[in-house]
């Protein structure tokens, strides 16, 4: 936390209220406070319905609060409009279900963004699209439809998309949740590369935020922060160690743990 | 027991049904009815300043990805659609066209064919034949394919991409549907009043191609042609507003899509002929 005070917070909600995407009164998280730091990691655990995706929504700045604050790169998302559009893609995000244009090939899909916010030609882009396609394993699949396309490896172009313009902030949704063994451990692997700064996106450490109904895949020797929702409520939980020995019974059924009754 | 009471419940239903003068639900219905129109008026008004808002602003933003879209637009809207208009242009000739001809001439009023060509082929049919068929083939599609986009999320991952859903995915889709319902207009027009001269020459009409073309151009006026070119480029802005307003608008559950395209046709249809009464009323004033 110390960090906060030499560098501008990636993310800076106070007291923020987080509506769902689907229906703008209802309040799926209130009163958020929490302040993400450059470089950090954090996995955000809640059940299903808990309101993960509508927080990542926010710190993405792709929502705003109904209550309170929250700013993105020292943004308010209200106003990331024209003019701030750099803002906005300091920001990758990964939607739950990968969310690919379904139109177009996977070369395509991870090559759009690219040639509408530089104007580029399909063969320009395209030629950035391949590096990123060959460093997660997608050249295979490069003209294949998203339809065509097994779950894991649309998911793994998903993250392509959300990677190609080099962003300083990743947001996962539920990264792991539809993924076969093999691609979850790959998955947590390139994310923990990501996390130390790779090469192709200028070496800084990323800072990441995946969501997840499971805390037990996201074990790690101390790097990565967790917090959890329940209730309506954000509560910070701090380390893997924290997580581990934390008596909260929500962190807990996270952890897999006998379940309490489900209504 | 149960399936006595429900007939009991439906009798006494029924009875007062029609017992009731004017019940309050004939008002309810009705009313509720105008609210909801009303609303759409007002979303389309918004929607459509918006697109039009978003096309000036945007013009110079990725040129390159909007010049191939553009055109994709413009064939599936334009091009794809002429061995279609080449069957209408002759059933339109053949049906209209020559038929007319033939009974001015029978009449001896062939002095009249050429207004009436106008006015029934030039300003009235071809535009709005065009605008139906249009709408018919591809704003179904447009309403289907935005209305599945919008429910799979594509439409929050374009914005997540910092790229502006309306500038990618409608933009386009007026500029392809304004140009193609334009361009196929002109050939519906071309290609009836040739065809349907065809068809009166087969039956005998005592009339020179030569007569034929002098009758319509001394009919037609400069009017007609800026007017023509008006009217089938709002026919084309207006199907293409309704049609992407009730596919992309709004919030859609997969299982909406179908019914949402419904309503945009049946809009779009309405759209097209009050379009029309504006440019009758135009018509008439000059």
């Amino acid at each position: 936390m110390s960090e906060t005070t030499f560098h501008p917070a990636v993310i800076e909600m106070k007291g923020a209220d987080v509506c769902a995407l689907r229906d703008g009164a209802l309040t799926v998280v209130a009163a958020v406070n929490w302040t993400v730091a450059p470089g950090e990691f954090w996995v955000v655990a809640g059940q299903q319905h808990s309101g993960k995706s509508d927080l990542l929504m926010l710190a993405a700045g792709l929502m705003t609060p109904a209550r309170g604050s929250a700013r993105v790169f020292g943004c308010d998302p209200e106003a990331l409009g024209e003019a701030q559009i750099a803002e906005r893609l300091r920001v990758g995000f990964v939607f739950a279900g990968g969310q690919l244009f379904n139109q177009l090939s996977v070369q395509e899909n991870v090559a759009l963004p690219l040639r509408y916010q530089k104007n580029l030609s399909a063969a320009e882009a395209g030629r950035v699209a391949d590096v990123l396609l060959e460093m997660l394993e997608l050249t295979p699949f490069a003209h294949v439809h998203p339809a065509n396309l097994a779950v894991n490896w649309r998911q793994r172009a998903a993250l392509a998309r959300a990677l190609i313009l080099k962003p300083e902030l990743l947001l996962l949704d539920n990264p792991l949740a539809r993924l076969g063994g093999r691609h979850r451990a790959w998955l947590l692997q390139f994310l923990d590369e990501l996390g130390r700064g790779q090469a192709w996106f200028g070496g800084r450490p990323m800072t990441m935020i995946a969501s997840t109904d499971d805390l037990r895949p996201w074990h790690d020797e101390g790097k990565k922060q967790f917090a959890v929702l329940r209730e309506k409520n954000f509560a910070v939980v701090g380390s893997w160690n924290a997580v581990r020995a934390s008596g909260d019974h929500a962190v807990k059924e996270l952890l897999g743990e006998p379940p309490g009754p489900t209504l | 027991m149960r399936g006595n009471l429900a007939k009991t419940i439906e009798l006494v239903n029924t009875q007062v049904f029609r017992r009731a003068m004017l019940p309050k639900s004939y008002t309810d219905r009705l009313g509720r009815k105008l609210f909801l129109l009303l609303l759409t008026v007002q979303g389309l008004g918004a929607f459509a300043l918006i697109t039009l808002g978003v096309m000036v602003k945007k013009f110079r933003v990725a040129p390159r990805v909007l010049q191939p879209l553009v055109r994709r637009e413009i064939s599936r809207a334009g091009v794809a659609l002429l061995p279609m208009f080449f069957f209408i242009a002759l059933a339109l000739g053949f049906v209209v066209v020559s038929q007319t001809v033939s009974a001015l001439a029978k009449l001896g009023q062939s002095d009249w064919l050429g207004s009436t060509m106008v006015i029934v082929i030039v300003r009235e049919l071809g535009p709005l034949l065009t605008a139906m068929l249009v709408l018919a083939r591809v704003g179904t599609a447009n309403v289907i394919e935005l209305g599945t986009a919008r429910a799979l999320g594509e439409v929050e991952a374009l914005e997540a991409l910092g790229i502006d859903p309306v500038h990618y995915l409608i933009v386009p889709r007026i500029i392809g549907m304004a140009a193609g319902i334009f361009s196929l207009t002109v050939y519906l027009i071309l290609g009836a009043l040739a065809s349907g001269y065809l068809f009166a020459f087969l039956q005998d009409v005592p009339m020179t191609p030569g007569d034929y073309l002098k009758q319509i151009a001394g009919a037609l006026s400069w009017l007609d042609f800026a007017l023509l070119a008006l009217k089938t480029t709002a026919f084309g802005f207006f199907i293409a507003i309704v049609t992407c307003y009730h596919g992309l608008a709004q919030p859609l559950r997969l299982e909406d899509v179908s019914r949402v395209a419904v309503r945009a046709v049946t809009q779009g249809v309405m759209v097209c002929v009050l379009v029309d009464a504006v440019f009758i009323v135009l018509y008439l004033v000059t």
